[in-house]
């Protein structure tokens, strides 16, 4: 038998037939699927594997080179750490999903052809739309819905760019292409929606904060990092795509800054990282590829351990609004501690896995001659210190004490915290090893005085600015709110269009309803006058009337003959 | 509930790490005597650059993202509505 077939059959079927399982043999599957994937994506040669043959078109299932690999892997560990993260649930559906949704994620990135990866495409929406499902509110029901729509529509021009593409081309390879190829720009949108272009972000932001406290964890990894590395495998060295990042890495910063509720903040710093990758790919030389690719594996792990300790919180005490959190350090010090090792990799602290990613890209933009972009992206990196380095941490660990005294995060929980807290400081300390992973040959030094030197000063200055604005209250207070984003545009507009249209088309079809029944009912009172007992075509008439009548016409008759003869 | 008082409880010693942090934050500044920062982009090379830029920056953020909530802010169920 052979075992080169795609490695997110095991997790699909893994997740399908989860739920057959009885309560603890099923916790036990939960840790060995992903395990099993695992070695098989280790065992996997590199090449191109399980070709078949359709409408004419070569499709290739399975194709293993680094790029596809490195991805494969940090997916991998990342349903592993979930895994973990959820044993303590009893919710099948939702351990069930999270598996058929890393399947699907990773079967799109193995993916050698457009028609592959958009069958994964739609089901990664499929599988991750019932996380947010699993919440059962009516809120995450309706942001479900917005959420898939989006997707569906994403995987639409993907599929229609792909038909396109391969009558031009004559191939249905998924390789690298160029934006003025017939179908492409459908191609990139799509690949845009998933790695949340401004504006085409907004489902990010909408829909991950309204899912479980398991559910964030999951789909914080797959669906975006899925667009980058897409974007990655089609659009490296693509100009536009250079300006697109830095537009995402600077303008969530502004709403995270307000936003309330801290899962939501992390959405913002989610995007604003999708932005310094999506740059990395723009530049699109070795090191900038190299740089997006180990910010994406880098950020799987720490956005998780942030989502996750941010998911311990919601689990704990019930919400996550900035407003209601404060001195949790004191019931959950573990927690705490993993979310701060989170944060600080995010924010790219020297010795934590977000410095050796990161520093790479902005090397890349300032060897480009990207002044300006290199710039923008070091406001930026302060930016997403000042908010996600300090605000999550801030206000739902320390600030004023909200009385909160609750139960430390369950064991299992603790666990995957920590396991991905110890990769983070583990990349940020030894980054060779790291670097051997990567699609490209490194050679980049992280580690030179001026650097860490000059990555501190901007840290801490970043916290200064912080700490001087909280103490002269200049700095925004939590406040229970929503913000208005690009969704205001469908949620507001377009619902009051499609209310105004419904009212009209409702008001015209009443009216032409009225007026067909008064027709009606007036052509059956013209029928009835005539026809009624009493009406002149159905009343009885005497026979000496009709004699008379007859009587009357025959005299007429001779009257005209007469006139007739005599004239 | 927990009445432990905890280091943090008191007023005095959140001033000692805010103090703290300006003097590590000077000491870095200082720092730019010590190391001489090679740079691709020269500007960068002027003293406390990243200091200036990072505290600057933040506050830019800040005074925006308050102009921004003037703008986008709404009342919680303003969608239910």
């Amino acid at each position: 038998m052979t075992l080169n077939f795609p490695t997110a059959f095991i997790l699909i079927l893994g997740g399908l037939i989860l739920p057959f399982f009885p309560g603890s043999l099923r916790k036990l599957c939960l840790i060995f699927i992903p395990a099993v994937a695992f070695v098989h994506l280790l065992i996997l040669p590199i090449g191109i594997h399980g070709e078949l043959q359709f409408l004419g078109y070569t499709l290739s299932s399975v194709r293993v080179d680094k790029l596809s690999q490195i991805f494969g892997y940090v997916f991998l560990i990342a349903a592993f750490l979930n895994a973990i993260y959820a044993l303590h649930s009893d919710d099948v559906l939702q351990q069930a999903a999270t598996f058929v949704y890393a399947g699907s994620a990773i079967g799109a990135v193995f993916a050698g052809d457009l028609i592959t990866l958009f069958i994964f495409w739609e089901l990664t929406a499929i599988s991750s739309v019932i996380l947010i499902w699993a919440r059962r509110t009516d809120r995450a029901y309706k942001s479900g819905m917005r959420y898939l729509i989006t997707h569906i529509l994403s995987g639409m021009l993907l599929l229609i760019g792909a038909i396109f593409y391969s009558k031009s081309q004559g191939s249905i390879e998924f390789t690298s292409m160029s934006l003025d190829q017939p179908g492409v720009i459908l191609i990139f949108i799509a690949f845009g929606v998933k790695s949340a272009f401004p504006l085409l972000h907004n489902w990010l932001h909408d829909a991950y904060p309204e899912s479980t406290e398991i559910g964030t964890v999951a789909l914080s990894v797959f669906s975006t990092k899925l667009g980058i590395y897409a974007l990655a495998r089609g659009f490296a060295g693509t100009e536009i795509l250079i300006f697109i990042g830095a537009v995402m890495a600077t303008f969530p910063i502004f709403y995270a800054v307000i936003e309330n509720d801290l899962r939501r903040v992390l959405t913002y710093s989610l995007n604003n990282q999708l932005g310094f990758m999506v740059v990395g790919i723009g530049i699109g030389t070795e090191l900038a590829i190299n740089g997006a690719v180990a910010h994406a594996f880098a950020h799987i792990l720490y956005k998780s351990l942030l989502f996750m300790s941010m998911g311990a919180v919601l689990f704990r005490v019930g919400t996550v609004n900035g407003s209601d959190l404060g001195g949790l350090y004191k019931s959950m010090p573990w927690t705490a501690c993993f979310c701060i090792i989170g944060a600080a990799s995010i924010s790219a602290f020297p010795l934590f896995s977000g410095f050796v990613a990161k520093s790479m890209i902005m090397s890349a933009a300032l060897y480009q001659d990207h002044v300006l972009v290199w710039l923008v992206l070091l406001f930026a990196s302060a930016g997403v210190f000042h908010h996600a380095g300090i605000k999550i941490p801030f206000f739902a660990f320390f600030a004023h004490d909200s009385g909160f005294r609750c139960k430390e995060a369950p064991p299992n929980m603790l666990i995957a915290m920590g396991i991905a807290a110890t990769m983070c400081v583990g990349i940020g300390c030894f980054p060779d090893f790291f670097y051997q992973i990567l699609p490209f040959a490194v050679n980049y030094k992280p580690y030179t005085w001026g650097h860490v030197l000059s990555q501190l000063q901007l840290l801490v200055f970043s916290a200064l600015a912080f700490a001087v604005l909280m103490r002269t209250g200049i700095y925004p207070p939590e406040l229970k709110s929503v913000n208005l984003d690009t969704d205001w545009i469908f949620r507001k507009i377009f619902r009051a269009i499609s209310k105004k249209a419904n009212d009209s088309v409702f008001a015209t079809y009443t009216s032409f309803c009225s007026n067909l029944k008064s027709q009606i009912l007036s052509l059956f009172e013209k029928i009835k006058h005539h026809h009624h007992p009493t009406g002149l075509l159905a009343r009885n008439w005497p026979t000496s009337s009709m004699v008379m009548w007859v009587a009357i016409m025959l005299a007429s008759y001779l009257l005209i003959y007469f006139l007739q003869f005599n004239a | 509930m927990n009445k432990k008082k905890y280091w943090l409880d008191k007023k005095a010693n959140i001033t000692k790490i805010y103090i703290a942090l300006w003097t590590i934050g000077i000491f870095l500044i200082l720092g730019d005597f010590v190391i001489h920062r090679h740079e691709d982009f020269k500007t960068a090379e002027l003293f406390g650059f990243y200091g200036v830029y990072g505290f600057v920056g933040c506050v830019i953020l800040v005074l925006v993202a308050k102009v921004l909530r003037k703008i986008v802010m709404r009342n919680e169920d303003y969608y239910d509505t």
